[in-house]
């Protein structure tokens, strides 16, 4: 495999930068908050905090809402920071894409507590208008909109990052590379972040159209019950868009090991053309795979059940074998000294890989069979993005209270012990699906609750780390602020 | 060993022989060596991985794929019309004969809802959405006798941990 030019990036020049440390900042303790509320529904399901299920309920709809939210937000920070040394970007799009995140997150709040909304983040038609009086319509639409306020928003932005790759580089296509690696030339070769934004651009918007498309028809029956959704299509709408953007959250953080590592280990990160044929192979099938959500809807055509199973098999192509493999031979006798963080690119890269798997596993028709929906479901997306993403995002934080500076310091002794607790929280996830413990029940069976008693420590010990991570990011932030 | 099992005991052995990889790189990190020959060895490491996930993981994914609960068979001797509500489920018949197929036909008359089967001993055997304007069509053949419960496995508003319903299993009926 030819390797082709490296094209080094320059020391940082961020533009937007300050609102990068402001969306790291609001990442951070957002991500306190919500984990509390994750804390409280978990000592609601081990019977050691008595907890209203309505409350629950609106609890878990802020809590997915919200982490959602902020992991885009976080990623967006950091893809952001790493992507505006390569492309000219305009930091004004940062600025009115917090404006509204900000607006929607206080309208979503009005209408998850005061108004009782409790819908959950997939908001899956006709469930927000048909509560059996547990929520008002306005609690609904207020919710809805204030979803809708939020993707305005990353869609200006994602719109934003296209804009800047096209005027640097020519197009999205060229974004991906594929002057590269379908017309073989050597020349405006994207380095690995131009190609992971190129792709996360395309998918995101792709999944912010159809999200405001089932935002808006949810919203018209809401004001006028008279017209209907089709469930079965509103449902594909609404996975294609939750799949696609909560997955594009990692693509946007991984740029922090393609921009970290090589700076840790003075070794570069090629783009090869295997590289190149990973993205544009993850590009795609990051879209075709959202019915592997849908394997318990028999009224799906067959067809979109296989893609759905065989290709989500398939996605895992590209993270498993190119972007792992990468990661592990950059620091393979490397001669670094381990410090937190690159132990948390480490942690990163595992949790995202090994997270996978369970997911691999259940996107089989017959496993889905019995798992879908149980707590296995929660098991494998906490482990990417507890262990995948949010270690990705502490990377950052901690790389720039330090001023940037790669040299190892101090220990790495708080990730791991972020990694031990993480890992038994997740497991106790996995191991309910394993005892068939259905996902989303406020209330749960004495036999069950052993699970979620151990899960509530482990958490407790998350909780603890992640203020530590996010504490040595605030309390740098005004002089990283003041430095400019 | 049910599915569960099988499941998890896979996904825990690979996230093991996974660590066990990351923790190798971990140990021998400070030892510092060449780039060249380490890339080397990973470029020889992901093509195999990657004919390997093509040339037997693949065929894999696509042979398990045949056994799926989408082509309901003919006519099942026994079926069960099953609708949900917010917040309890309605069958027309709540008592089934081991050993013979059953044709679960599930709707649902507001919301989204999830029909879970799940044996005497708590274990889920079989599902599918209980979804408003389509009837999902679920064959299950129960092998054992006994109480069984159908829990909602999809999140329907405030009771959704309380619809619960039960399906008697009787013997006989059965010639094998
Ligand atoms: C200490 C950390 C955390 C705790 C204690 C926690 C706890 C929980 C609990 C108890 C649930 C409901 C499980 C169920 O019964 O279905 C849940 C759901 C969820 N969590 Fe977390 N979580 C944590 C971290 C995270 C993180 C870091 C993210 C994402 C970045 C996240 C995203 C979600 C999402 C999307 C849901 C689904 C909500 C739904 O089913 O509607 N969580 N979490
Ligand atoms: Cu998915
Ligand atoms: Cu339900």
């Amino acid at each position: 495999m030819a390797d082709t030019t490296f094209t080094h990036s320059p020391a940082t020049t961020d533009r937007g930068r300050r609102w990068v440390v402001l969306y790291l900042a609001t990442t951070g303790l957002v991500l306190l908050l919500m984990m509390l509320a994750g804390l409280w529904m978990r000592l609601a399901q081990a019977g050691w905090v008595y907890t209203d299920p309505a409350l629950f309920y609106q609890l878990m709809t802020v809590h997915g809402t919200g982490m959602v939210g902020i992991a885009a937000l976080g990623g967006a920070a950091v893809l952001w920071h790493f992507l505006s040394a390569h492309v000219r970007l305009n930091s004004r799009v940062m600025g009115a894409n917090f404006g509204l995140f900000l607006i929607g997150v206080v309208a979503i709040l009005v209408a998850d507590f005061p108004g009782r909304f409790g819908g959950a983040w997939t908001f899956l038609y006709p469930l927000p208008a048909t509560s059996q009086g547990a929520w008002p319509a306005w609690a609904a639409a207020l919710h809805l909109g204030g979803l809708l306020v939020i993707g305005v928003g990353f869609l200006i932005w994602c719109l934003e990052l296209a804009r800047g790759i096209i005027a640097t580089y020519g197009g999205l296509g060229r974004g991906l590379g594929w002057h590269v690696l379908f017309g073989g030339s050597m020349r405006d070769v994207p380095p690995p972040t131009v190609v992971a934004a190129t792709m996360v651009t395309i998918v995101t918007t792709l999944a912010l159209i159809a999200g405001a498309l089932v935002l808006v028809m949810s919203l018209i029956n809401l004001a006028f019950p008279a017209v209907e959704i089709n469930p079965l299509l509103a449902k594909n709408l609404i996975y294609f868009f939750g799949h696609t953007f909560i997955n594009a959250t990692i693509y946007m953080g991984v740029v922090a090991v393609y921009e970290l590592l090589p700076r840790i280990t003075d070794r570069p990160w090629k783009t090869t053309k295997v590289f190149l044929a990973a993205w544009t192979l993850s590009t795609t099938m990051v879209l075709i795979i959202f019915p592997h959500h849908l394997l318990m809807d028999f009224a799906m055509p067959v067809w979109a059940m296989a893609i759905g199973q065989v290709f989500s098999y398939v996605n895992s192509f590209p993270v498993l074998v190119v972007t792992g493999l990468g990661a592990l031979a950059i620091l393979h006798r490397s001669g670094i000294r381990w410090d937190l963080v690159s132990t948390l690119l480490l942690i990163s890269m595992f949790g995202w890989m090994a997270g996978v798997i369970p997911a691999v596993v259940d996107a089989t028709v017959v496993v889905n069979s019995v798992m879908h929906n149980t707590m296995w479901v929660p098991g494998h997306f906490h482990f990417y993005l507890l262990l995948g993403l949010l270690p990705m995002m502490f990377a950052v934080m901690i790389h720039l209270a330090r001023g940037e500076d790669t040299r190892p310091q101090g220990s790495d002794l708080t990730a791991l012990l972020y990694l031990l607790f993480g890992l038994g929280f997740v497991s106790m996830f996995l191991i309910g699906g394993w005892a068939s413990v259905p996902r989303r029940w406020a209330e749960h069976l004495p036999e069950w609750q052993i699970w979620d008693q151990v899960a509530s420590v482990m958490a407790v010990g998350v909780i603890a780390l992640t203020t530590v991570f996010v504490a040595m990011f605030l309390v740098r932030t005004p002089a990283i602020l003041r430095e400019g | 060993m049910n599915v569960q099992t099988v499941s998890v005991l896979l996904s825990f052995i690979l996230i093991l022989a996974l660590a066990a990889v990351f923790l190798r790189v971990r140990g021998l990190a400070h030892e510092g060596r060449d780039y060249a020959p380490v890339q080397g060895n990973a470029y020889r490491i992901r093509a195999f991985g990657f004919w390997f996930l093509i040339l037997v993981g693949l065929p894999i994914s696509i042979w398990l794929f045949r056994e799926n609960p989408y082509t309901a068979e003919a006519a099942a001797p026994q079926v069960i019309n099953v609708t949900g509500y917010q917040w309890y489920w309605e069958l027309d018949q709540s008592e089934v004969a081991a050993g013979v197929p059953v044709e679960f036909r599930v709707t649902s008359a507001d919301v989204n809802h999830g029909f879970g089967i799940y044996d005497a001993a708590g274990t889920l055997v079989a599902q599918t959405q209980a979804m408003p304007g389509y009837v999902n069509r679920l064959t299950h053949v129960f092998e054992t006798p006994g109480t069984y419960q159908v829990l909602c496995l999809e999140y329907c508003g405030l009771v959704h941990h309380n619809m619960i319903a039960e399906i008697v299993v009787t013997e006989g009926g059965s010639d094998g």
